[in-house]
Order: structure tokens, then sequence, then C-alpha cells
């Protein structure tokens, strides 16, 4: 078995780069963290509070809180960190924007883990512009090892600069794993609260004199910038100087590892004096980074230059080292001896036993669909439901339906309802509810309760009574909320009786005034099951009509000619193929449990 | 002996691919390597195609694996092995469990499940299929799938058996290390030539 990483003060090991982070918050004094999950990030927190009990962690409602309650503690004095998934800093811009201009009194290093590829995203933006809008300085390491220090350097350029120092991660820094040499933790004491208006009250006298010392501070910290060794010059070949930064980096190290490089760890403010320098010792530039042409466009700006850049290198999805050889050194791919083959998509599906699957199969039997939002339900859009046609953001199901109504009135919306997850609802779904009370809508908000953060892997929120520790938390009572909003037509339903559930939706989609639908069952990730059995399917019976198969369930395929169920899939806690079977073909087989 | 080793180890969501990869990352660590591996999770969670790279060798830059490279693929399902062949290098080995999980764009009649033996002969893919389910269910735990495909590989790439057996002492819990190291000479004696 392995040991807690907070008794290992030395060594090398490997770590993701979410691991490395983490452990860089333990090793330079972190006291303090909050987040909201959200993949790629949700690890960092996670492994602060299995493995790192001198941080005292917690999940936050949503990012913004997250980043208020750690802009809070530094100005306690306390080394603080927070983390989020890239949409997450849209919902923490608030905040982000002006403790820029307040800065720091403990440091204050926040990480927004981006997802070129958009592997789980629905977008893919590049945080580097939102940390440029905001003024703060962005650091971007190229592996695990830089994760981790990058940590520390951050902390102490937040203190030394008072700023806010954003950490950019993207997907494959935060779910690679490499070497990193690791220390013991420094305890850094926590200097205590002292009021000090002029700096954490921005009315417009302050903030003026906040602005200024933000354009000060960006100034100087790129002159540090070009001395420091965050931003560096790897002197090669100088016909060819490649500029880049992140997991670029390694590609490009991958495939020129002849070239001059100018590594910049330092994305904003750039070290202008550094870049200079390089660019009068290289004969031609190339700009490698994914994404947008941030660095690009601003070293043009700036020099103007010519250079490739995004003329050669795309700006949408990840990069590879395919790609850059191809960019860089054309002619000299590898040459593929087995060519690619082409096979059906393997999407991701609800899971056997899923409780969202009873709602959609409801839902889709009886001709509606959702506005959705997102989470795991966000699958409900999948044949065979075909039941969730919106996604925004999240909390947007709720706005959207009421959008819709508000255009098209009550007959115009059909049977659409909005569905939206209990963590979701809790996040940004409760303020759009407030909005169809207030405003006089009439829709269906379905709050799809399966008691846990499931679709970035299983978090408590504060609705599951536990924290991210795993300790007993107060249970937010999610009918109580609704009924305080204003909500008069409350239903609780368990969604795997399928005969209530479409029971529910029909008197809520006839009701002519506004409801709330609770379908309350927990996620299989939540619980171990009551052995109920396993489906078994009599093909005696059986009349070989297909209604199993429009549950969806990854336990049930088709041979062709009848059912076939998976007992290693099937889950004992669920019944739904034997409610749905119009012939009792399929029943729960108690033996052979394995 | 050349300096990077590069393996890609597919699957679907479910089958224990990030503890294989764990457990091969620890092996090539105590053979004294440099390691780096990738992977994504996510959405890929919940039953859809996971694959995770794994680099070996003296000094690794890139954590991904390029296409035309890979000295070997671990597949854990017989069609998720088709979709990495074209990475595979001239001389490489391709692996797969003798196992067929239907995705869900097959179960809703949007796709065919292919003849992946056919394809193979067809491709003529260095392909060694191995019933590593039926060697688990004679152990008594379907979870050791992913070791004793970890056995089987295990001669082919160049790590020590020592190293194997550190590494899945290191990685799985005390209870289940014995028939975890069961799994692994098991695969690794019988396909492991
Ligand atoms: C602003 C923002 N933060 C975080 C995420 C990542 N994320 C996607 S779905 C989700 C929560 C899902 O939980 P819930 O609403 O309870 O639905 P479930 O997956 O449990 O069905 C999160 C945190 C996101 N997409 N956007
Ligand atoms: S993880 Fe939970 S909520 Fe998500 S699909 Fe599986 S059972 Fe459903
Ligand atoms: S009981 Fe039926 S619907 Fe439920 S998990 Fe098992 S096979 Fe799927």
């Amino acid at each position: 078995m392995r040991k807690k990483l907070n008794t290992i003060e030395e060594g090398t090991i490997l770590l993701s780069g979410n691991e490395a982070v983490a452990r860089g918050a333990w090793e330079y004094g972190v006291h303090f963290a909050s987040a909201y999950p959200g993949t790629p990030s949700t690890e960092i927190l996670e492994t602060i509070a299995e493995e790192y009990d001198e941080i005292d962690a917690q999940w936050a409602p949503n990012e913004k809180v997250g980043l208020e309650v750690v802009a809070g503690a530094s100005f306690a004095g306390a080394r603080v960190l927070s983390a989020m998934k890239h949409v997450g800093l849209n919902v923490a811009a608030d905040p982000l924007f002006t403790l820029s201009y307040i800065g720091a009194t403990g440091g204050i290093v926040i990480v927004s883990a981006d997802d070129p590829g958009m592997h789980s995203s629905q977008n893919e933006q590049d945080n580097r512009l939102m940390g440029k809008a905001a003024k703060v300085v962005i650091l971007e390491p190229s592996d695990s090892q830089e994760a981790k220090d990058m940590v520390g350097e951050g902390l102490r350029i937040s203190e030394d600069f008072d700023t806010p120092v954003l950490l950019r991660l993207t997907t494959r820094i935060c779910h690679s794993k490499s070497m990193v040499k690791v220390g013991p933790r420094k305890e850094v004491p926590v200097k205590g609260y002292v009021a000090d208006i002029k700096k954490r009250v921005p009315i417009p006298a302050h903030a003026r004199a906040m602005h200024s010392r933000v354009e000060q501070r960006l100034e100087d910290i790129s002159a540090w910038g070009s001395e420091c060794s965050l931003n560096r010059i790897e002197e090669g070949d100088t016909s060819l100087g490649i500029i880049t930064g992140g997991i670029s980096y390694q590609y490009v190290k991958e495939v020129s590892p002849e070239a001059s490089v100018l590594k910049i760890g330092i994305s904003n403010p750039l070290p202008w004096n550094l870049i200079e320098k390089f660019i009068n010792m290289v004969d031609r530039i190339v700009f490698i980074e994914e994404n947008d042409p941030y660095l690009e466009e601003n070293i043009k700006a700036r020099f103007l230059i010519q250079a490739d850049g995004k003329n050669i290198i795309p700006i949408e999805g990840e990069l590879n080292p395919e790609i850059v050889r191809k960019a860089v050194h054309p002619g000299t791919t590898r040459e593929i001896t087995f060519s690619e083959i082409k096979l059906p998509a393997r999407p991701p599906a609800l899971c056997a036993g899923c409780p969202h699957r009873g709602a959609f199969y409801c839902l889709s039997k009886l001709g509606g669909s959702s506005t959705g939002d997102i989470g795991c339900y966000t699958l409900g859009l999948m044949p065979p439901h075909n039941a969730l046609e919106t996604t925004v953001c999240m909390g947007a199901s709720i706005g959207v339906l009421a959008g819709i109504e508000k255009a098209v009135g009550r007959e115009g919306m059909g049977k659409l309802v909005a569905a939206i997850g209990e963590s979701t609802f809790v996040h940004s779904g409760i303020t759009g509810l407030i909005d169809m009370v207030y405003n006089g809508n009439t829709g269906t908000v379905m709050i799809m309760d399966n008691s846990l953060t499931a679709m970035t892997g299983g978090q408590e929120n504060p609705t599951t009574g536990k924290n991210l520790r795993g300790e007993p938390a107060p249970v937010l009572d999610l009918e109580k909320m609704v009924a305080a909003c204003g909500v008069k037509h409350i239903r609780v339903v368990d969604p795997h009786d399928l005969t209530e559930m479409e029971k529910v939706f029909k008197e809520e989609m006839d009701r002519e005034e506004l409801s709330v639908i609770i379908t309350r069952r927990p996620c299989i990730m939540a619980y171990k099951p009551i052995r109920k059995g396993i489906a078994v399917v009599d093909s005696e019976k059986c009349i070989s009509c297909r209604l199993c198969m429009k549950l969806g369930c990854p336990a049930i395929t088709w041979d062709g000619e009848k059912p076939e169920i998976s007992r290693h899939l099937c889950w004992p806690d669920c019944d739904m193929c034997v409610q749905v079977c119009p012939v009792d073909a399929i029943s729960k087989d108690m033996g052979g449990l394995t | 002996m050349k300096s990077v080793t590069n393996v890609i180890i597919c699957g679907t969501g479910g089958q224990g691919i990030l503890l294989a990869s764990e457990i091969m990352c620890a092996a090539a660590l105590l053979a004294g390597n440099d390691v780096k591996k990738s992977e994504v999770h996510g959405m890929s969670q919940r039953g859809g195609s996971v694959s995770s790279h794994v680099r070996f060798g003296d000094k690794i830059n890139s954590p991904l694996v390029e296409k035309g490279c890979a000295d070997l693929i671990l597949s854990m399902e017989k069609m998720e092995s088709l979709r990495w062949s074209h990475y595979l290098a001239p001389h490489g080995k391709l692996v797969a469990c003798d196992l067929a999980i239907t995705p869900m764009t097959v179960n809703t009649g949007h796709a065919e499940y292919p003849d992946v033996n056919a394809i193979i002969e067809k491709e003529n893919l260095p392909v060694t299929l191995i019933p590593a389910v039926e060697i688990a269910e004679e152990l008594g735990n379907l979870r050791v799938v992913n070791v004793v495909l970890i056995g089987a590989v295990s001669p082919h790439l160049p790590i020590d058996e020592v190293h194997w057996k550190k590494a899945i002492e290191e990685r799985v819990p005390p209870k289940a290390l014995e028939v975890n190291l069961e799994a692994f000479r098991k695969g690794r004696e019988l396909f492991g030539n």
C-alpha cells in the first residue's frame, strides 16, 4: 500500500499536474483552499483533502464563492489557493477583476484548468485572455515539476507584488504524470487580519489609485520577469527560434531538440526585454501555442515582426507532437505502417442503474423533452431518449426555459421542462428559479437530485450531508429552498418508479402554474446497492418487442432477436426493465450474484 | 536498446485502464527510467472510450505517443484495440482482451459492431487475443482482468519481473495482493512468449 503523501518529505515521485499543484500548496505553506469541482481541475482539492491534513480545504457551492472565501482568508494574511475549470473562471470573474485591484495580503494562487480539445467541456476558451483582461499575473507550467514549483513562485510573486496569480493549466498538464522532486512543508505564519479601507474598499476614489498601482505592477513584473528563471532562452541553432510555453514546450523539445527556444513561464505580463533579446538572436521565429494566438498577437503587436504562428498551427483543438512536427519540419512526419480503421463511436452513456434514466425514459415516452444543463443528465440528449435540447452553461436550463415561454407562450413551449442536477441547481440554478417565480412563468423545473456531483467523478455538495473530507455536514433542504422561492407546487418522486414518474410529469405539464419536480434517488457511485438481484430474460416469454431497449441501459444488448442482459453490468438495486416489459419476460434473479 | 518505449493502454470506461497504466509506470520507474503518462478523464468514465499513453526511457519530453511509434498497444476490449492500431510502429505488438463490449451506438441501432477478427486478418495486424476474462473468472475475481493482461505484455517490455511484482504490491490493497500476483503470473506464463 501507498504511504500518505504528507509523510514523504523528500525524494522524486510520479505525480499528475493536479497532484503536483496540491503538493506545491502543501510545501509552500498554503493554509486554506476552496474550489468547486470541474474537469480537469477536480483532483487538486481532492488530493489536498486526502493527503495533506495541514491545509484546510473545502468545496464551495460555486467558483465565485470559492474565490471570495480565499480572498477573505488572504485579507487575513493566510496563503490560499482556489481551483476551477476554465469556465469556472467566468463564474468567478466578478471577484477576480476587482481582487486584481485589491491585491493580496497572504499569497493568492488561482488555478484555471483549461481544456483545449474539449475533452469534457462545452467550449475551448483560452484563459490567458481572461488573465490579461483582469491584469493579473499568469504562470504556465509545462510539466508536473513546474506545476509544483510555480505554486511556490506564484505565492511569492503574489505577496511581493501584491497581486493575485493565475496558474493556468491545461488538460494535458492536469492529467499527465511526470517526475517531481519533493520537499518538506515550510510553515508560513498567518499574518492576521488588519483593516485597510484604502486597500480593500474600491469606491471610485480608492479604485483610481488602485488602478495606477496595477499598471505599475505590470511594468515591474515584466522587467523582473526578464531576469527570473521562469522565462528562459534555451540557445540552440539560431536559424530557427521557437516561442512557446505550457505543454507545447514539450512537443517542441520532442520534435525540434536543436532549435533555439524562448520558453515563456510568465504569460502575463510578458517579459519584453527577454523577448527582444531572443528576436534579435534568431533568424526565423515560429510561435507554437495551443488555441488562441496569445503570444503571437501580443509579441507581433509590440515588435512588429514577421513570424509564423497560427498560419501553420491550428487554433482549434489540442496540439500534439505530430501537428508540431508537420508545421515546423514539413516532410519529416513519421511513417504509418497500419492504416486508421473506421469504427463505431463509443460515446459515454448513463450507467446501468442510473437514477436519471427513469426520468428521461418517461419524458421521452410522453413525447416531452427538456432545456438541459450540465451534468451526467446531459446524456439525456442521446438516443434512445433524445430528451434534452439545449445546454448553455451551468444553471442556464431554467433561464432558457423561462425565455422560451416569454417568446412563444405556454402553448409554444410544448412539453419542454427544465432538467437540472441538484449540484448545478445550488451552483447557479436557484437564481433562474427566482426569476421564473418573480416574472410569472408557468413551466416545470425538474431538479434531478442524485445526492452527488456525479459528472466530475462523484463529489459531495451542500445537499449530500458530507463535506470535502467526508465528514458530516448540514444538509441543504431543497424542498424548503424551492418553497422559499415562492414555488407552490413541489413534487418529490423516485425516478425508478416509472408509473409514478410518468404520472407526475403528466400532471405537472398540464398544470398552468409553475412547478418543481424533484427526482430523488442516489447515483450508483453514492451507495452500496441493496441486493435485489440481477435481471434475467426468459426468452420463451419474450416477444421481441424491443421496449426494454428504449431504456438505453448499457447492461441490455440486442442479440438480433432477443435482449441479453450482462450480469456484470446490471445494477442490483434497479428493476426498470422488469417494469417496462409488457409480458413479464424479465425478472430479477437472486442467485448467481457475483 | 533504444532509449524510449511507447505504450498505449486502451479500452472502455470502468475497465481498470488507469490502474494498469499506474502499475506499468511504477514498474518502469523501479527499473530506473524517466516516465511520463497521459490520459483524459471526464466524460470517458460513463463507459466511453478511454486511453492512456505511457512513455519511458532515458529522458521523456512529450507525454503523448506519436502515430506510427507505439511499441505496444494493450487493449482491454477487442474493438478498441483497432481504434489505436495506426499508432503501432512497424515492429509493434498489439495485445487485446478477447472481450466485446457493445457501445450504445450499436444498442440503439445507429451502428454495427465490426467483425474484429476479419479486420485483424485483412489489415495484417500483429494482434494476440487473450481470454483474460475467463482467466480472471477462474481466479474468482473479475477485477484482475487488467492485471492478467499486464502479465501477458510484461515480457515484451524492457522491465524485469521483480519490478512488475513490486509495482503491483505498491498499487493494490493488501487483501487483493495475492490474487493480483497470481493473475500477473498466469498472464505472463500463458501468453508472455
Ligand atoms: C462553471 C462550471 N463549473 C464546473 C463545471 C463542471 N461540471 C460539469 S457538470 C457539474 C456538476 C454536475 O452535478 P449535478 O448537477 O448534481 O449533476 P450529476 O452529474 O450529479 O447528474 C460540474 C461541476 C462546469 N461545466 N461549469
Ligand atoms: S455516475 Fe451516477 S449520475 Fe452519472 S450516469 Fe452514472 S449513475 Fe448516473
Ligand atoms: S435492472 Fe434492467 S434496466 Fe436496471 S440495470 Fe439491470 S438491466 Fe439495466
